[in-house]
C-alpha cells in the first residue's frame, strides 16, 4: 500500500483535490462539502511533503501518466523546485481553509458554500497541477483550471463590484491564456513535442548543430529562428500577465479588493506565484538562460521593469485608504523583487527569487489573513474604520505589525533573507544602482505598513473599533501560524532558502532539470 | 564561575535577557516579582560579564558561532575583543542600575504597560550584548535593527499624539538609514573582500592593494558606514534623538545615552578598526570627510543644546556633541584616538545617564521638566543636584571627572594626526559644555526660590501644594552610585587603557 501510494506520490497530489472538489458540489450540504475539503486539503499537504522529502532524499522524480512514456505520454517532473512550491502552496491552502469558517459565514450566503469549498480545491489542484507537470500544453490547462475557478471565487465577494472585478481579471486572463497557448503551438510546431524537457533539448540541439534535412546537417542557428523568438515572447508576455507585472498589472487591484477575504488570502499568497514559476520554467527549462539573457535582453527588460513596477506600485500603495487594495498594490511591487532576483540569473539571485515566492507567500498570506479578521470584527476594510482597534483587538494588531515587518524586511523576519539574498546578488553581478534603488524601494513599504500600525495603535478609536472584540479564536490562532512562521522562516532558513538554494542550483547547472 | 568556559560564558550573557524577558511577561501581573526577576538576572548578567571580562582583557577571544542557519553563506557569530567587551560591561553594569531605577520611576510616576516596558528593556539589553559580541557585519547588522526595534514600543510608550509623532521620526531615520545606507555599505563590503568577518589589521587593505577599490570609493563607504548607523547621530541624521526623549526617562537613561546611541559608535569604531584598519585609514584618508561632518556635528549640537530650555531636550543634543567626539576618533584613526573614543563610551555613559537620572528625578520629585524653572531646587534636592554637578564636571572633561581622560586622549590623537582645526574645535566644544551645562547646578543652588505669588510662606512647595522633595529613593540611590562612578573611572583609566591597547596594535 504505502509503496503504491510513494509510487503514485507525484499525480495523487493533483488528482485528491480534484476529485474532492466535484464531490463537494455532489454532496451539496454545507458542513459534509467543508468536512471533506478540510480532510483534502490536509491529506494533499501530507502527500506534498512525504514528496518534498522523497525529492530531497532521491532526487528528481519522473511520473509517466497512464505509463506513456515522455515525450509522447505526459510526464510529472518533480525537482526540489517545484515541490517546495507544492509544499507551501498546499500548506497555505489547509491554513487558510481551517481560517475561512467565520469569515465566509460573514461574507458569502450560505446556499453557495459548497460552491466555494469545491471551487477553492478546484483552484488548488490548478496550481499544484501547473507545479507537477513536465509537459507544457498541461501547463496552460491547469493555468486554465485555476483561473477559472478563481474567476467564479473572486465574483463571491459580498458587493456588487465583485463580478465586474472578476470579469476584468476574466478578459486579462484570458489574453494572457492565449498567448501562452499561442507560444506553446508555436513551440509544438517548431518542435513536435510538448514535453518541456523535450523542447529544451530540441531547441539547443538546433541552436548547437542546426537540424538534418534530407541527410544533410544544416547550419548551427546560435540566435534561434524567428518562431522561437516569437514563440518566446508570446510565453513571456502571457505569463507576465498573470503575473501581474508592472504595465500588466491592471486585474489585480478590482480582483483582491473585491473578492471575499478568504479567496484574497489564498489567491495572493499563490496565484501570482505559480505564474512566476512557470516563468522561471520556461525561461531556464527550455530556452536556457544564455538564450533569453546573454542573445536577448530578457535580464535588462525584467530589472528595469521590475523596478519601475516596485515604485510606482508602492507609491501607490501608499496613497491607498482601503487596506485590501493597499496590499494589493504591495503585491505588485513584491512580484518586483521576485522578477529582481531571477533577472540577476546567478546563484544568490536565483535563490532570492524563489525563497521570496515562499517567503511573500507567507507574509501577504498572513497579513490578508490579519485584514481578513479585521473585516470580519469591524465590517469595513477603510483605514478609517481602523482607528484606535489596536485597544480591541491586539492580537489581529500585533499580527498586523509583524507581517508588516516581514514586508518591509527588518532581520529576524524572511522578508529580510529575501531582501538580503536579493542586495547580494546585485552586487555580485556589479549591478550597484539597482541594489541602491531596490534598498530604497523597501523603505516605502515602511510608509504604507507603518501607517496603518499608527493608525491601529495612537488613534482615538472609531465608532467601530470601539465596538469590536477581538476576532474567532480559529482566525486568530490559524492567522498566527502563518505570521509566526514569517519568524520562524526569517531566524531559521535551512528548509526555506537552502532549498530554494538547491532549486536554484538545478536550474542554473543543467539547463534543463 | 572558574570552570565555565568563556565560550559558556558568550552563550549565558545572550541567553540571560532573554531569561528576563520570560520572566517578566510570566510574572508580568504581580508587579514585585516581575522586578525581583528583572534585578536578579540583571546582577547574574552583571557578575558573568565581569568573568568573562577577566578572560578577554588578558587576552583571550572567545568565539561561538550558531552557523549559518540564518542566512546561506553568512554565519551569525560572536568573538570578543576588548572594544565590545568594554562596552558590554557598560551596558551590563548600568542595566542593573537603570532597572533599579526604573521601578521607583515608573511606580513614583504610576505609568502604564511596565510589563510590556521591562519586557523590550530585556530584548533591547539583548540586542546590545549580542552587537557587542558580534563577530562580523551581518550578525552587528541583524542585532542592530533588533535593537531599532525593540525600542520603538518604549519610545512610543505613552500612546499619545506626541509618543507617535516622536516614534515616527525615530523608526523613520533609523530604519530608514540603516537600510540605505549601512546595508549597501555591508553588501558593498562584501562584494569587494568576500568576507564580512571582523578581523584585525582590516579586511579592506587588500582589496585596496589589489586595487578592487579606490581611494574614493574608500572615503564613500566610509561616509555609508558613518551615516548608516543612524544610531551615532552624526548630523544630519540627529533628529532621531531629540525626538526619542518623548520616552520616559529610564529608557532616555540607558537606551538614549547608553545602549542604542553606544551600539552606533561602537559599530563606527568597530569597523574603522576591524573592517578598514587604521592603517588603511590614515593612509587613504578615508575617514578625511567624515572628520569635518563629526567636528561640524560637535559644535552645532554644543550651540543647538544651548538654546534648549527642556532639560532633557537639552541633554540630548548634548549626547549628539558627544557622540560626535567618538565619530571623530574612528575617523581621524591614529592609536590615541581610537583609544580616547573606546574610553568615551564608558566615560559618556556613565556620565550622561547620572543626568539623565537627575533629570527624571527631579521631574518624579518637582514635577519640572524645564530648566528655568529649576532656580533654587538644589536645596530641596541636593543629593539630586549634587550627582548632577560632578557629572557635568565628567561630561566637560575636567578632572576628577573620568571624561577628562578620553577626551585628552581624543586631543592628542588630533594633534597627532596634524589636524589643528580638529583640535581647536574639541577645545571650543569643552568650553561650550560648560556654557551649558554648569549653569544648571549652579542656578539651583545659588539663585534664590521663585516664590509663586499665591504660596509664599512654603518656600519649597510647588504648584497645588505640592511638596518639593528628593525623588523615591530607588530614584537617587543609582544616581549617586553613577555619580560616584564617573569620578572613579578618572582613577580607574589606565586599566581601560590597558585593555583597549592591544586592538590597535593588532593591526601592526
Amino acid at each position: 500500500m504505502i509503496e503504491y501510494l510513494d509510487f503514485h506520490l507525484p499525480v495523487l497530489t493533483i488528482v485528491v483535490p480534484l476529485i474532492a472538489a466535484p464531490l463537494c458540489v455532489l454532496l451539496g450540504a454545507r458542513t459534509m462539502a467543508k468536512l471533506l475539503s478540510w480532510v483534502v486539503c490536509w491529506i494533499t499537504f501530507g502527500l506534498s511533503v512525504w514528496l518534498v522529502a522523497k525529492v530531497s532524499a532521491v532526487g528528481k522524480i519522473s511520473y509517466y501518466l497512464g505509463g506513456w512514456e515522455p515525450p509522447y505520454g505526459i510526464e510529472y517532473a518533480i525537482d526540489p523546485l517545484n515541490a517546495f512550491l507544492m509544499t507551501f502552496i498546499s500548506g497555505m491552502g489547509a491554513i487558510v481553509l481551517m481560517y475561512s469558517g467565520p469569515s465566509l459565514s460573514d461574507e458569502v450566503p450560505q446556499s453557495k458554500h459548497y460552491m466555494f469549498y469545491a471551487l477553492y480545491l478546484l483552484c488548488m489542484t490548478g496550481l499544484l497541477g501547473m507545479c507537477a507537470t513536465g509537459d507544457l500544453f498541461n501547463v496552460f490547462v491547469f493555468l486554465e483550471i485555476s483561473s477559472l475557478s478563481t474567476y467564479a471565487l473572486i465574483s463571491l465577494g459580498k458587493t456588487r463590484r465583485a463580478p465586474l472585478a472578476a470579469f476584468q481579471y476574466l478578459i486579462m486572463g484570458t489574453i494572457g491564456a492565449t498567448f501562452l497557448l499561442i507560444g506553446i503551438g508555436l513551440l509544438y510546431q517548431m518542435t513536435g513535442t510538448l514535453n518541456m524537457a523535450d523542447i529544451g533539448v530540441q531547441l539547443e540541439s538546433y541552436r548547437t548543430a542546426g537540424v538534418v534535412v534530407d541527410g544533410v546537417q544544416g547550419p548551427p542557428h546560435w540566435e534561434g529562428s524567428r518562431t522561437m523568438l516569437v514563440a518566446f515572447a508570446f510565453l513571456t508576455v502571457g505569463l507576465c500577465i498573470k503575473m501581474a507585472v508592472f504595465p500588466l498589472h491592471t486585474w489585480l487591484p478590482n480582483s483582491y479588493t473585491y473578492a471575499p477575504s478568504v479567496v484574497t488570502c489564498f489567491v495572493a499568497a499563490t496565484a501570482t506565484k505559480v505564474s512566476v514559476y512557470a516563468f522561471i520554467r520556461i525561461v531556464f527549462g527550455i530556452f536556457t538562460p544564455t538564450f533569453a539573457f546573454e542573445l536577448l535582453p530578457l535580464d535588462t527588460a525584467l530589472w528595469s521593469f521590475s523596478l519601475v513596477g516596485i515604485f510606482v506600485a508602492s507609491i501607490a500603495a501608499i496613497y491607498q485608504t482601503n487596506i485590501k487594495r493597499r496590499l494589493a498594490y504591495s503585491s505588485i511591487a513584491q512580484i518586483g523583487y521576485m522578477l529582481l532576483g531571477i533577472s540577476m540569473a546567478n546563484q544568490h539571485g536565483l535563490t532570492a527569487g524563489i525563497v521570496h515566492m515562499f517567503n511573500h507567500a507567507l507574509i501577504k498570506g498572513g497579513l490578508f489573513m490579519a485584514v481578513g479578521c479585521f473585516a470580519l470584527r469591524l465590517g469595513s476594510v477603510h483605514l478609517d474604520d481602523w482607528r484606535g482597534a489596536g485597544k480591541t483587538m491586539p492580537w489581529t494588531s500585533l499580527a498586523w505589525a509583524t507581517g508588516g515587518l516581514g514586508l518591509i524586511g527588518v532581520p529576524v523576519t524572511c522578508g529580510f533573507i529575501s531582501k538580503w539574498l536579493l542586495l547580494t546578488a546585485a552586487m555580485e553581478n556589479e549591478l550597484y544602482p539597482v541594489a541602491a534603488l531596490m534598498l530604497v524601494s523597501s523603505l516605502l513599504a515602511v510608509i504604507y505598513i507603518w501607517q496603518v500600525v499608527e493608525v491601529l495603535y495612537f488613534s482615538p478609536p472609531s465608532e467601530k473599533a470601539k465596538k469590536a472584540t477581538e476576532a474567532p479564536l480559529i482566525m486568530l490562532v490559524t492567522t498566527w501560524v502563518v505570521v509566526g512562521a514569517t519568524v520562524v522562516f526569517g531566524v531559521w532558513t535551512t528548509w526555506s532558502a537552502g532549498l530554494a538554494g538547491d532549486a536554484a542550483r538545478v536550474l542554473l547547472g543543467g539547463g534543463t532539470p | 564561575m572558574n570552570n565555565v568556559t568563556p565560550e559558556a560564558m558568550i552563550q549565558i550573557c545572550l541567553a540571560l535577557p532573554l531569561v528576563a524577558l520570560l520572566l517578566v511577561v510570566v510574572a508580568g501581573r504581580i508587579p514585585n516579582l516581575r522586578e525581583a526577576c528583572t534585578i536578579t538576572v540583571s546582577s547574574v548578567l552583571f557578575y558573568v560579564t565581569c568573568c568573562l571580562a577577566g578572560h578577554v582583557f588578558s587576552g583571550a577571544r572567545p568565539h561561538w558561532s550558531l552557523g549559518d542557519v540564518m542566512m546561506p553563506g553568512f554565519e551569525i557569530a560572536f568573538t570578543v575583543e576588548p572594544l565590545g567587551m568594554l562596552f558590554a560591561l557598560v551596558a551590563a553594569g548600568l542595566w542593573v542600575l537603570t532597572t533599579i531605577y526604573a521601578i521607583g520611576y515608573m511606580r513614583g510616576h504610576h505609568e502604564i504597560n511596565q510589563t510590556r516596558f521591562f519586557a523590550c528593556f530585556a530584548i533591547a539589553i539583548f540586542a546590545a550584548l549580542a552587537a557587542a559580541f558580534s563577530a562580523n557585519l551581518f550578525t552587528l547588522f541583524v542585532m542592530y535593527e533588533v535593537m531599532t526595534l525593540s525600542t520603538y514600543p518604549l519610545v512610543t510608550h505613552h500612546g499619545d499624539e506626541k509618543a507617535r509623532n516622536g516614534g515616527r521620526v525615530y523608526l523613520g531615520i533609523l530604519l530608514s538609514t540603516s537600510v540605505a545606507f549601512f546595508m549597501l555599505a555591508i553588501a558593498w563590503t562584501w562584494s569587494v573582500t568576500g568576507t564580512l568577518d571582523f578581523t584585525e589589521g582590516g579586511v579592506l587593505a587588500t582589496a585596496f592593494s589589489e586595487g578592487k577599490i579606490s581611494q574614493r570609493q574608500l572615503a564613500i563607504l566610509f561616509c555609508l558606514f558613518a551615516f548608516g548607523i543612524g544610531k551615532a547621530a552624526l548630523m544630519p541624521f540627529h533628529r532621531w534623538l531629540p525626538a526619542a526623549m518623548v520616552a520616559p526617562t529610564p529608557v532616555s537613561a540607558l537606551l538614549h545615552a547608553v545602549a542604542v546611541v553606544k551600539v552606533g559608535v561602537f559599530s563606527v569604531l568597530k569597523i574603522a578598526v576591524y573592517i578598514f584598519g587604521i592603517d588603511l585609514i590614515a593612509d587613504t584618508h578615508a575617514g578625511d570627510w567624515i572628520c569635518h561632518v563629526a567636528a561640524a556635528s560637535i559644535l552645532l549640537a554644543s550651540l543647538v543644546a544651548m538654546t534648549k530650555d527642556n532639560l532633557k531636550a537639552r541633554l540630548a543634543y548634548s549626547t549628539i556633541s558627544q557622540l560626535a567626539y567618538i565619530t571623530l576618533g574612528a575617523a581621524i584613526a591614529t592609536e590615541a584616538s581610537i583609544i580616547g573614543g573606546g574610553m568615551h563610551i564608558a566615560m559618556h555613559a556613565v556620565g550622561k545617564i547620572t543626568l539623565f537620572f537627575c533629570a527624571g528625578a527631579i521631574y518624579v520629585g518637582a514635577h519640572k521638566s524645564n530648566i528655568s524653572d529649576m532656580r533654587g531646587l538644589g536645596r530641596a534636592m541636593p543629593f539630586t543636584f549634587g550627582a548632577f554637578l560632578i557629572a557635568t564636571i565628567s561630561i566637560i572633561g575636567l578632572p576628577p571627572g573620568g571624561g577628562a581622560w578620553s577626551k585628552y586622549f581624543l586631543a592628542l590623537g588630533a594633534v597627532d594626526s596634524g589636524k589643528a582645526f580638529l583640535m581647536g574645535a574639541l577645545m571650543i566644544s569643552s568650553l561650550l559644555n560648560i556654557a551649558y551645562l554648569v549653569p544648571i547646578p549652579i542656578r539651583a543652588f545659588m539663585a534664590p526660590v521663585e516664590t509663586p505669588e499665591e504660596d509664599t510662606q512654603d518656600k519649597h512647595s510647588g504648584a497645588g501644594g505640592w511638596k518639593i522633595k528628593e525623588g523615591p529613593l530607588l530614584c537617587v540611590v543609582p544616581l549617586c552610585i553613577t555619580a560616584v562612578g564617573s569620578v572613579a573611572l578618572f582613577f580607574f583609566a589606565n586599566h581601560i587603557y590597558q585593555w583597549l591597547l592591544p586592538i590597535v596594535q593588532a593591526g601592526h
